[in-house]
């Protein structure tokens, strides 16, 4: 009897989180830069950067550094895989699961070669060691991001927390 | 009695929470990238200690109750770290709550450097652009306000000096090209670091252009003056030259490149010819050839 609970609190667990999309709020944008930012420009890198939390937290699930290199590139991809390994080589998973943000375009460069945005994200971390749960926490942070456009999609170059 | 399912799944809940109280974490709020600094631990005997975020992963063996070390060049990628007491032999055991902290930026050691065009004609108003971002040495992106200068160097040319203060890391400069040609050295510089870009200063359109014709038996042999921009820079060979001549109803057009600064061609002398220079949008003087 208590197994069987203890099965369907974590399949309705599962359920919930399966089906949660994050809020997204986009603010206007507070542009830095000579260039102007086109609206279906600025509709794409938010996309694509939400889409960009997708896939970490599944290379950060499975330990797959290769399901970053849709969405990111550069500086933050390497970063991102370099925790991977460390976390693979420690045993462990974590899931980065977002439930809100806050996006604001602030610098479009003048060259059109960047675009970097703040995300005032709300997620959880839950870092696993097989099928344990080790730790839990809910996270509010202001995320700084580094965008550059790709052959079909903006991907991200620099993606930090900044202290709040 | 029947417990409903929710409230099963908070006494379990509440129960985990229960056995998780056999260590605490402290952390400091903020470490700069790169530093060493101590995280504090609550209770007795041996645990784990996990720092997790997104920028790193480590695990350290701990005895409770003690200030663990976390030495200089362990913990360097900024970002937001969980750090968290966890005994995998004792399930539930660790840490309740985790301690969480931020890894802030070291101060500016690199500089990503965007200068545009790499070549433009000048004395363009804003024609050159450069976008900086600021990075530390572990390359995080230095998010607190640093002040970036900006200097556009051309020889013979007085320079251009600016100083604009980041935002978030980034920062960008619009500068007029020099009136003379040649390179010039387009310098960001964030404390003691530095980053140089040449840009290619050409001359620009040609700003007026002056012929003249001398009789060669049949033909006339037409020259122009050194052609040169509104700033006096010479105009660069092989930039075109059209010589127009009008005759009788007839047209006749020839184009030159420039060489050594100046156009030369040979054209039939037709009597009453009216012969006309151009180059691009440039209209030169016009020659009325007697009868």
């Amino acid at each position: 009897m208590f197994n069987k609970t203890l099965v369907l609190c974590a399949f309705a667990g599962i359920a919930a989180i399966a089906a949660a999309q994050p809020d997204v709020r986009v603010e206007p944008a507070h542009l830095e830069g000579p260039r102007i930012l086109a609206d279906q420009t600025a509709t794409a890198v938010v996309e694509n950067y939400i889409e960009s939390w997708k896939s970490l937290n599944e290379a950060m699930e499975q330990n797959r550094p290769g399901l970053l290199d849709r969405d990111f590139v550069g500086a933050a991809r390497d970063k991102l895989a370099a925790t991977i390994d460390q976390q693979a080589k420690l045993g462990l998973t974590a899931s980065y699961k977002d439930r809100s943000h806050d996006i604001q375009i602030v610098f479009y460069s003048p060259e059109g070669l960047s675009i970097e945005l703040t995300d005032d994200v709300e997620y959880e971390i839950q870092v696993h060691d097989k099928d344990k749960v080790l730790a839990t926490q809910p996270v509010h942070e202001r995320y700084i991001v580094v965008l550059t456009p790709t052959e079909v999609r903006w991907r991200v170059r620099v993606m930090q927390a900044a202290a709040r | 009695m029947r417990w409903s399912l929710a409230s099963l799944c908070l006494a379990l809940a509440a129960a985990t929470a229960a056995f998780a109280q056999d260590g605490s974490v402290t952390a400091p709020k903020t470490v700069d990238a790169g530093s060493a600094f101590s995280i504090e631990t609550s209770g007795s005997g041996q645990s784990a200690l996990y720092i997790v975020g997104l920028g790193q992963v480590i695990k350290r063996d701990v005895q409770l109750g003690q200030s663990i070390s976390i030495p200089a060049a362990t913990i360097y990628n900024a970002g937001h770290y969980i750090a968290f007491l966890y005994v995998a032999a004792k399930p539930g055991s660790g840490s309740a709550q985790p301690a969480e902290f931020d890894v802030v930026p070291a101060s500016p050691a690199e500089l990503g450097f965007l200068a545009r065009p790499s070549r433009l004609p000048v004395k363009l108003h804003d024609g050159i652009t450069g976008a900086v971002y600021v990075f530390d040495t572990y390359g995080n992106l230095v998010t607190a306000p640093s002040p970036v200068s900006f200097e556009l160097t051309t020889p013979g040319a007085s320079n251009q000096n600016r100083t604009v203060t980041t935002r978030d890391g980034a920062a960008w400069i619009a500068m007029d090209s020099s009136p003379k040609e040649g390179a010039a050295h387009f310098v960001a510089r964030a404390g003691d670091v530095s980053s140089t870009r040449i840009i290619g200063q050409v001359p620009g359109d040609p700003c007026s252009l002056q012929m003249s014709a001398k009789p060669d038996g049949k033909n006339l042999d037409l020259e122009t003056q050194p052609v040169r921009d509104c700033s006096g820079n010479p105009v660069p060979d092989g930039t075109i030259v059209t010589f127009t001549e009008n005759y009788n109803g007839g047209q006749s057009t020839v184009d030159v490149p420039l060489k050594r600064g100046i156009a030369k061609v040979e054209m039939p002398a037709h009597p009453g010819a009216s012969i006309s220079v151009a180059s691009g949008v440039v209209l030169g003087n016009q020659i009325h050839w007697g009868k």
